[in-house]
């Protein structure tokens, strides 16, 4: 350091010394270590500096209050129109009829059905969504979110054959790779859920339409079945076995080529993990057949559940969720409610502003004019 | 004029450098025994262990190529705040964690290269400057013959020689010189930083040895003058190196407050991560809940964790601390580093600080201060060349008593010198000869260009400006004419102990004088004869009038009598041991029974604008001190021409003069009693400095009464003492501390800084004197002044005047504070609204570690989408314009004793970003919880539901600081829009395609599938308004209230000054609202 203690010194000095020599000849020198009279270096860049005063923020409060108010309502009216029916048919209660199902376990045959009759009401108008919910069910956990191999869902062959580390203990079985690997995919709810219009002590089946559930991103580009020289499903998933849970493998999931393998619908839904362990996930479609009929007619409905999926063990809870939908989603009151009130805050914030800017303001006059 | 002599001296007298000690002076190192000239030992003395001594290599450098790598990580890691990221680095290599090593491990790899380059970067600077050192050439005496040799290769024992103008290699015995008397004169300025010519003595055995075929039986010619010296010691073991290792570290007061709030987000952690813990194990405790049949465990977790024991629980406890490590982002370093770095430039950059006659501009030697400008209580001001010009002007001189005026005198004293001198005479040979003055020719040096103004043909350097001034005036008006020899025989140079300096010389008639100069107090002491009272009434009216006055006395020898002391002043300069004290101790004997001739007076005038600098200072709350060298009269005369003292202030005196008269208690006491009986009032009006009608102290304390309350008593009462002088000196609203010494100037800064409120002080000063203050205090400016550049280089700071001060402190200081305390507190406001959502994330993910966000957001959060805005905020902010601050010194308190780092503020900052995340996270849960938000029935997952928090979040903490920001430039624009652009870009760019190298898709389409969701859409309005609406109210409405009533009692203050224009109050008003 001492070093450059002195280099330093003699910089300074040479550079004074150009100093004085310029200063004595034309002050060239002198000049040239001047900054910049630029508006950036002298801090006095053209600058926009809003005052935000009582006038101006007092407005911001009414308008945010007058625009707020209007679309909550707009919001909340439109919650309300929304149709949402909802059954629980875990069969906790003793009563129910999937009592008998309720310590169900995986692969039971023959499968365990039950039916629940219900009444609607009101008659659903426009197209119905038909969800599953489930409760207490930890789709968001850790462990399970990561476990799942997306090359694999991607069609990738190498990955097929070779899943992700991730997938354990979901990997292998039997010294074969599971396809779909990992305890998502092995998770798979798989109750059947089907629904009967009883009219006149008749059964009539509605028709649930299974396509158009899932993204149409994830149906297209992100979940592809393996390529191959054959379309035939079996042979491209030769080599690979069925995840532990699911009664048959991946390939025979539906009868219907484009929609079977990764690329069925309610497979998909089910990868897409949800957020909270209390969700519900698109089950069917029920399409509004013509203009002059509602898609549900107000009356007595039948649901004819296959039991496969064990929730008691862990205290879950499964339902089916009818729901007809607007422009803004499912039945929520909450954003309704919730631009109301801050609209409304804001107003009677606004409100108090003002009269508190009132008096002060006239105090802060009094207090200016004497001088 | 002059007489040759001094012209003879000066040919030899710029040796520079290093520095030249003898053994002995040394405490720190036992006795060396050096053979001279590496000969063997006599056999027959005692037994000679050769030792092994350095060679002469300067090592100033760190690093070496070889060891650059893993040393500089070493000292990188050593740091607090890196080696927690490594630490969590390695914790997520190690174990399982939530996110990937990418997230924690790029940033650092990122911040540890920038700093490694640059580090890198300045070391191979320094190699360079050490090469360049090590490697220049040096001669020595090697078996007779000259040689010529690389630095580096100097040994202990080496002889060497070193001509006119070098630079000494390393630590010296001088031996001999190509002067007769064995002297020589060296500049220890790169040592101690005064730059006056000290006069050496060579060692009394081998100053004969003129030559060196005396020294080695050779070459016979002198060409040069030279001094030859026997290296002693070398390299690292030079005083230079020994002294440079000693400086120590300043650090800012918002340094201070970041690390305790770092340590509080610390905690923060620690407990967060400790509940989850817990929560974790309590929640598991269920079976179902620990392993459902879905979700089952892998064997190797199994296997690693058997019982599920302590290890368990500490590795869920480290995930824990993984996923919310970033709640203390590696980022704020660097933006905080970077902020100081690219802020100090403004300093640098400002024209209002240029000063045009000398071409300099301020200095920045150190950025990591830059916010304490902002914050300083005391200003610790040197009077010479700081307050005043340091420009000196010979007004007036005062001989037996009768005043001259120049002008008319000159003609009175020219002509006649009789034989005996008159004293008029005497008085100004005594001029012309005692003083220390060089005469340089053709060379530019500081302060020359006046005397090439004044068409002068030489120049005179002297450490002094006064004995400049003397001798200018002398020669301007005086004697050109009087030609007269005197042979000088010795000289009893100046101290500041003894505060005079004499000579001693032989006229051509054969007569042997001492004439002796120095400060008043030193002289009349000594005087024996002479008009002393009408010199003395003289002397006390022109200190009044804030002239600088010396005194001057003679003496004649007879032979016999200067025999006695040529013996005396010899036995003591060739002294080994106590040097310093034996010559002292002679110049005492030597120095009495003087003759008392005159007493001269020197202007010094006030630098322009500091009275209304220090006016500005004093209203912005700070307590301005004068310390200086000056007798008090002077001192409190420039006091006053500069506005510290006011006609209404009443001075209280605590010198020694009254301390002789009563007791130190006594006059302490009394003091404090008459301070405090108006303490009552004084902190009421605190607030507004401008009000008239209170009671104004000023405090004057001299050197001596300082060293008296200082000095530690035996039974250590002294603190009750310094605890009194304190309490006064709080009281007071000027101080002036005046007959100091540069280390008590020093001690004085130091009683201050470690009083009990620990206030923040600034020291200013020019001259080397200064320098140790200019170390002590928190900030330290040096003015690049006349005194050399020695404070200027030792000093955080350097400005050209001490006009200067105001803006720097009121404007720069201001701005600097208000930017990075904002930048401080956003920045952990906007990691606990990023952090805390994951937090309360985990109650709903079975305290799982799951991440809310996906990585490329954790990563990128800090990196990419939230730090150009508040770098580039805490750049260009001014939340009041230039003009004000400069205008309202008041404003100045507003930030005072870090005002926007208390803790009041840190907690509300604080709790905004706790009530921000519960807003984001909370509004996006029941947006989702159990519902669909899309309008064709699908549902989102839990990818979507961390981004709509993100989006909410990134929008939020922007437009927050949209919201603070008060100056927009189309900087700020094009960063704050940019950034939420660049956000919105790259979402849709991640979650556009399939990427190729990524083992999972989980982002893909995310965030379009979420924007085309209304809700989504009318969620992020509402909870970014939600989230910003206290902000508002605060900012604009809450600031307000507390600034008006700052601007009430500003008006009341002023009502006396009944001219308050009108426009200055309407921009106060606007202010207020701003």
């Amino acid at each position: 350091m001492a070093v450059n203690y002195n280099a330093k010194e003699e910089a300074d000095g040479h550079t004074s010394g150009v100093g004085v020599a310029g200063g004595g000849a034309a002050g060239g020198a002198g000049k040239s270590r001047k900054p910049d009279n630029t508006a950036f270096k002298q801090q006095r860049l053209p600058a926009w500096q809003p005052i935000l005063t009582a006038g101006t923020v007092l407005p911001a409060f009414f308008i945010i209050g007058l625009i707020f108010i209007p679309i909550g309502i707009g919001i909340f009216v439109t919650s309300n129109n929304i149709r949402e029916y909802e059954i629980d048919y875990t069969g906790t209660d003793s009563s129910s009829p999937c009592n008998k199902c309720l310590n169900v376990s995986w692969n039971s045959t023959p499968p365990c059905t039950c039916t629940i009759n219900f009444t609607l009401d009101q008659p659903f108008e426009t197209n119905v969504f038909m969800y599953y919910g489930l409760s207490n069910f930890y789709q968001n956990h850790r462990r399970y979110v990561k476990s799942r191999d997306d090359s694999q869902l991607n069609g990738d062959n190498s990955s097929l054959l070779n899943p992700s580390k991730e997938c354990e203990p979901y990997r292998t079985s039997e010294n074969k790779p599971i396809a779909p690997c990992g305890a998502i995919a092995n998770s798979m709810f798989n109750d059947t859920l089907e629904l009967f219009h009883i009219d006149n002590e008749t059964r009539i089946p509605i028709t649930l339409n299974k396509k158009g559930i899932a993204w149409w991103t994830d149906k297209n580009v992100k979940f592809r079945n393996p390529f191959g020289t054959t379309n035939n499903l079996t042979a491209l998933f030769q080599g690979t076995t069925k995840p532990v849970n699911w009664p048959k493998p991946v390939y025979m999931l539906d009868s219907e080529q484009d929609n079977n393998g990764f690329i069925n619908e309610d497979f998909i839904v089910w990868m897409r993990t949800a957020a909270l362990p209390t969700f519900r996930k698109l089950y069917r479609l029920i399409e509004r057949k013509n203009n002059l009929q509602p898609t549900l007619q107000a009356g007595k409905y039948s649901l004819d559940i296959t039991y496969n999926y064990p929730v008691y063990s862990f205290d879950g809870r499964k339902r089916m969720i009818l729901s007809t939908i607007s422009w803004m989603g499912g039945k929520n009151p909450f954003l309704g409610i919730a631009y109301i009130t801050v609209g409304s805050i804001c107003f009677f914030l606004g409100v108090v502003l003002l009269v508190i800017h009132h008096k002060y303001g006239n105090r802060n006059n009094s207090a200016d004019i004497p001088n | 004029m002059f007489p040759y002599h001094y012209r003879g001296k000066t040919l030899l007298k710029t040796i520079k450098g290093r520095v030249l000690i003898c053994a002995g002076e040394e405490n720190w190192v036992d006795n060396r025994t050096i053979y001279v000239g590496h000969r063997e030992p006599p056999s027959g003395t005692e037994a000679y262990i050769p030792q092994r001594y350095p060679d002469n290599r300067i090592v100033s450098s760190k690093y070496t190529f070889w060891n650059f790598v893993p040393k500089n990580l070493f000292e990188q890691f050593r740091r607090i705040a890196n080696f927690y990221f490594l630490i969590i680095f390695l914790v997520q290599l190690i174990i399982d964690t939530p996110t990937s090593p990418v997230t924690s491990g790029l940033p650092l790899f990122f911040v540890i290269t920038v700093t490694a380059i640059k580090q890198g970067y300045e070391d191979w600077l320094r190699h360079k400057a050490d090469n360049a050192m090590n490697q220049c050439p040096v001669h020595f005496i090697q078996h007779g013959k000259l040689v010529r040799k690389q630095s580096r290769k100097l040994r202990v024992g080496d002889i060497l020689m070193v001509k006119e103008n070098e630079t000494f290699p390393c630590d010296l015995i001088f031996l001999s010189s190509s002067r007769g008397d064995g002297t020589c004169f060296v500049t220890t300025a790169s040592l101690d930083g005064e730059s006056s010519h000290k006069t050496y003595y060579a060692v009394q055995d081998t100053k004969a040895f003129h030559n060196e075929q005396d020294i080695d039986a050779l070459h016979a010619t002198i060409e040069f003058f030279l001094v030859s010296g026997v290296a002693i010691y070398t390299g690292m073991e030079t005083k230079m190196a020994l002294n440079y290792q000693s400086k120590s570290q300043k650090r800012s007061a918002v340094e201070k407050s970041m690390n305790v709030f770092l340590v509080v987000y610390l905690c923060i952690l620690i407990s967060k991560a400790l509940i989850n813990t817990t929560l974790k194990y309590v929640w598991q405790s269920d079976p179902f809940n620990d392993e459902p049949w879905y979700n089952q465990k892998t064997d190797s977790y199994k296997a690693s964790f058997k019982d599920p024991g302590i290890l368990r629980a500490f590795t869920d406890f480290l995930a824990f601390m993984v996923l919310f490590n970033y709640i203390i982002p590696v980022s704020m370093y660097v933006t905080v580093e970077m902020q100081k770095f690219l802020g100090s430039y403004f300093l640098t950059w400002d024209e209002e600080m240029f000063d045009e006659d000398t071409g300099e501009g301020p200095l920045v030697n150190t950025s990591d201060l830059n916010e304490e400008l902002g914050q300083v209580e005391y200003v610790f001001t040197d009077k010479t060349g700081t307050l005043t010009e340091n420009n000196m002007e010979f007004i007036e001189c005062c001989i037996e008593g009768h005043k001259k005026d120049w002008g008319g005198f000159l003609v009175c004293f020219c002509f006649h010198f009789s034989y005996p001198f008159s004293k008029e005479e005497l008085f100004f040979r005594a001029l012309c000869l005692c003083h220390t003055v060089q005469v340089k020719e053709d060379d530019n040096i500081d302060g020359l260009k006046k005397a090439q103004l004044s068409g002068r043909s030489c120049v005179y350097i002297s450490s002094s400006p006064d004995e400049v001034a003397l001798v200018e005036g002398i020669q301007r008006y005086v004697c050109n004419l009087i030609v007269f020899r005197f042979e000088l025989l010795e000289i009893l140079s100046f101290d500041s102990v003894r505060r005079r300096m004499s000579v001693i010389v032989r006229s051509v008639a054969g007569d042997i004088f001492l004439f002796c100069k120095g400060a008043d107090s030193s002289i009349f002491p000594r005087v024996t004869e002479g008009k002393i009272d009408q010199i003395r009434s003289r002397v006390e009216r022109n200190a009044v009038e804030g002239l600088r006055t010396l005194c001057v006395a003679y003496k004649k020898f007879t032979r016999k009598e200067y025999d006695c002391v040529c013996k005396l002043l010899q036995n003591a300069k060739i002294a080994l041991h106590d040097r310093e004290k034996k010559l002292a101790e002679a110049y005492e004997q030597i120095e009495k029974d003087l003759i008392l001739l005159g007493a001269t007076a020197v202007e010094d005038q006030l630098q322009e604008k500091a009275a209304d600098t220090i006016e500005a200072l004093q209203k912005a709350g700070i307590k301005v001190w004068v310390l200086t060298g000056d007798k008090m009269e002077t001192a409190a005369a420039t006091c006053y021409a500069c506005k510290l003292f006011r006609r209404n202030t009443q001075l209280l005196e605590l010198t020694t003069k009254k301390i002789e008269e009563q007791s130190l208690h006594d006059v302490l006491f009394d003091l404090s009693k008459t301070v405090l009986k108006h303490s009552g009032n004084l902190t009421r009006d605190n607030f507004s400095g401008l009000s008239t009608d209170m009671q104004d102290y000023g405090l004057i304390i001299d050197g001596a009464a300082l060293s008296l309350i200082m000095k530690p008593r035996e039974d250590g009462s002294s603190g009750n003492y310094r605890e009194r002088f304190l309490e006064i000196c709080r009281n007071c609203s000027a101080v002036l501390c005046c007959r100091m010494a540069p280390l008590q100037k020093a001690q004085i800064v130091k009683l201050i800084k470690l009083s009990k409120e620990h206030p923040i002080t600034l020291a200013i000063g020019d001259g080397a004197n200064d320098v140790s203050m200019i170390l002590e205090a928190h900030v330290g400016i040096g003015i690049t002044g006349k005194e050399g550049r020695q404070a200027a280089r030792n000093s955080d700071y350097a400005i050209p005047k001490f006009k200067h001060l105001k803006k720097m402190l009121l404007v720069h200081g201001h701005f600097y504070y208000v930017r990075i305390s904002e930048l401080v507190q956003y920045f952990f406001y906007k990691n606990v609204c990023f952090i805390f959502p994951q937090f309360l994330y985990q109650f709903f993910c079975g305290f799982s570690q799951q991440p809310l966000y996906d990585t490329a957001y954790l990563t990128l959060y800090n990196i990419s989408f939230t730090s150009l805005p508040i770098l580039l905020y805490s750049l260009m902010e001014q939340h009041v314009s230039t003009d004000m601050l400069k205008r309202e010194p008041s404003l100045y308190r507003d930030i005072a004793k870090n005002a926007l780092l208390r803790w009041r503020v840190f907690i509300y900052w604080t709790f905004l970003g706790l009530f921000d995340a519960v807003v984001f996270f909370f509004g996006a849960y029941f947006l989702f919880d159990n519902t669909t938000v899309t309008s064709n029935g699908q549902m989102f997952g839990n990818w979507t539901f961390g981004t709509l928090v993100f989006t909410v979040l990134v929008f939020t903490v922007t437009l927050k600081l949209a919201l603070d920001t008060h100056y927009w430039t189309w900087i700020n624009h094009f960063v704050i829009w940019g950034s939420l652009l660049f956000y919105i870009i790259f979402s849709l760019l991640w979650g556009g395609i399939i990427w190729p190298f990524l083992s999972y898709q989980r982002m893909y389409y995310v965030f379009m599938q979420m924007l085309s969701s209304g809700p989504a859409w009318l969620g992020i309005i509402l909870l970014i308004t939600v989230s910003l609406l206290p902000d508002v109210l605060k900012t604009h409405k809450i600031k307000p209230l507390a600034r008006r009533q700052v601007f009430f009692n500003q008006i009341q203050s002023n009502s006396l000054q009944k001219q308050f224009h009108s426009n200055i109050k309407r921009r106060l008003y606007e202010c207020l609202f701003n």
